[in-house]
């Protein structure tokens, strides 16, 4: 095994001992929080959709029409939470990144210590998704099972550049922005609820520029299993924002920690 | 101004090293060796240069010029195989809060690739070690300020450092946790641990240096042993009168009574080599201070001394 891997696994260890205090809480969060998204959103507002003059959005039922697009929304918005406060308490707080530079391990180490664990962390709350999806019935293809993975690299592809973003950070200030001004709009308006096609021309083209536009269609088309040539540039784009973000993050965590 | 060498077996090797931030020089261009087995202290006011030193040694901070061999190896091509047979005691512990003591301990040896095995029984000892055993499986945060640098010190040692590298290790402790790391940091160099330590505590720098520098505004300014440095720039004691505010007597009343005078607001400090001699003298000439008090001098007035005593913030 190379060195990179080994050291990137402890710190992956690292994290591993720290969530076995609390994987029970998290676990079961990752249960609750679609189940009552899927009843609310799908039972109550699909039950009104269904019975007026559309019926179907896309051709699909509400539900399963919102169901990928919420799992991949989800994946977001865990990204954002995991790489703004708890690594800023592991930069500046807790000081807990000084200690494991003290040590053989390197920045890179650090973070594909952090990428790898976050990866895992995505994958588990994805596939709690997808199970609460399959008990709702609205994966209407076998390769809807590969929403799982897409959801994973869009939690990254907004993980990354977050990450790089909070390593430059001294204070809290601009992650209730990041918050406010680009995870809730693209949580409503990034094409979870509704087709990104309703919305005006200017604010389609910003959607499609950010990563979750392209997770959401990507998760969609694969869930009812009618995958389209567009698929590679979605796939393209995410990899894009996850690949640039670790690159970036390299460089802003090694200019905060080694000085 | 540099610190006699006495050979290439020295584990740390500077040689006009210097660091500069944007529009600061915090070390300007130092000298110095240190050689297997000593302790060996940095000294000096809040800004002096010596935490920015250590994060050198330590491999974690770029020399912006100067060399710098730690180990034998070259600290910007060699770092993680030079941090491998260190300990870093730094300035904030840096524990993890999120673990318990005992895990503090064991992910931290896993950092160095020591087996899950080895890792643990090395956690129990050092936990011995520290006198913490009974704190084993609590939380870090319930720990008191003793216990966590005792815990930062055993963190340091859970790879068996040949090099233990500490920055203020007793700062903010109270007396007896700071004897009870003295006496720890002793029975390490017992052992044949090089230790290189920052401190501003002068009696520390007593207690556990074999040989220590004195740096001022980012330069080295003095070097020896805590003796040759009190020998060089102080006298053997000192006498403190005290008088009442603006009641302090003119100088040339005590012209001749000791190698040096120094006047303070309340104070007036005679360094002399027989304190009690001139507190006579001082009687029969006469004066009559508020409160005479004859000590040793320590290395407290060698630092006065060299590094001003004006506040350095």
């Amino acid at each position: 095994m190379s060195l990179a891997m080994t050291g990137a696994l402890r710190v992956l260890e690292h994290n591993l001992v720290v969530y076995r205090r609390t994987w029970k809480g998290s676990v079961f969060m990752s249960f609750v929080s679609p189940i009552l998204f899927m009843a609310a959103m799908g039972f109550g507002l699909g039950g009104l959709i269904s019975r007026g003059p559309v019926r179907t959005v896309d051709g699909l039922s509400y539900l399963a029409f919102l169901a990928p697009g919420l799992l991949v929304a989800t994946a977001m918005q865990s990204g954002y939470v995991e790489t703004t406060f708890p690594i800023m308490a592991r930069i500046q707080w807790e000081r807990t990144y000084e200690g494991m530079l003290a040590t053989p391990l390197r920045v890179l180490d650090v973070l594909a210590g952090e990428f790898g664990w976050l990866a895992l962390r995505l994958g588990l709350g994805s596939v709690a998704f997808f199970l609460v999806m399959l008990v709702f019935g609205t994966v209407h293809s076998g390769l809807g099972i590969l929403a799982i993975f897409v959801s994973v690299l869009t939690g990254l592809a907004f993980a990354a550049p977050i990450l790089a973003w909070t390593a430059t950070r001294r204070t809290t200030n601009s992650f209730a922005l990041i918050g406010r001004f680009l995870i809730t709009p693209l949580f409503l308006l990034g094409g979870v609820f509704f087709p990104i096609h309703q919305l005006p021309q200017l604010i389609q083209g910003i959607a499609w520029l950010t990563p979750l536009a392209h997770g959401v269609s990507l998760a969609r088309s694969l869930s009812v299993g009618a995958l389209q040539s567009s698929a590679f540039i979605h796939l393209a784009v995410l990899l894009f924002y996850a690949s640039a973000g670790i690159v970036v993050a390299r460089i802003t965590l090694r200019r905060r920690l080694v000085t | 101004m540099a610190t006699p060498t006495t050979g290439t077996d020295a584990l740390i090797h500077a040689r006009g090293l210097t660091k500069r931030f944007a529009n600061l020089t915090a070390v300007d261009a130092i000298d110095f060796d240190v050689e297997r087995g000593e302790a060996f202290g940095f000294l000096g006011p809040n800004g002096a240069g010596k935490t920015s030193t250590m994060r050198m040694i330590g491999c974690v901070s770029r020399a912006s010029g100067g060399s710098l061999r730690v180990l034998g190896l070259d600290p910007v091509e060699d770092g993680p195989r030079i941090r491998a047979r260190l300990g870093v005691v730094p300035q904030s512990d840096t524990l993890d809060t999120e673990l318990l003591v005992d895990e503090n301990l064991f992910t931290y040896a896993r950092y160095f690739g020591i087996a899950r095995n080895e890792a643990r029984r090395r956690a129990e000892q050092l936990l011995d070690f520290v006198q913490l055993r009974d704190r084993a499986h609590d939380r870090v945060e319930f720990l008191s300020g003793g216990m966590k640098r005792r815990l930062t010190i055993a963190r340091a040692l859970v790879n068996e450092p040949e090099l233990l590298l500490l920055d203020e290790p007793t700062t903010g402790l109270d007396p007896q946790a700071r004897h009870l790391v003295w006496d720890r940091l002793y029975r390490l160099k017992q052992q044949g641990v090089t230790i290189v330590l920052t401190t501003h505590y002068m009696d520390e720098a007593e207690q556990l240096c074999d040989r220590l520098v004195v740096m001022d505004k980012a330069k080295i300014v003095a070097f020896g042993s805590p003796r040759s440095l009190i020998d060089k720039y102080s006298s053997r004691e000192v006498l403190e009168l005290r008088f009442p505010i603006d009641a302090t007597p003119a100088l040339d009343k005590l012209n001749g009574l000791a190698q040096r005078i120094e006047v303070l607001p309340d104070r007036v400090l005679l360094y002399t080599n027989d304190g009690e001699a001139a507190a006579v003298a001082v009687h029969s000439r006469g004066l009559r201070p508020e409160a005479i008090l004859v000590r040793r001098s320590t290395l407290e007035d060698v630092f006065l001394r060299l590094t001003g005593r004006s506040l350095i913030e």
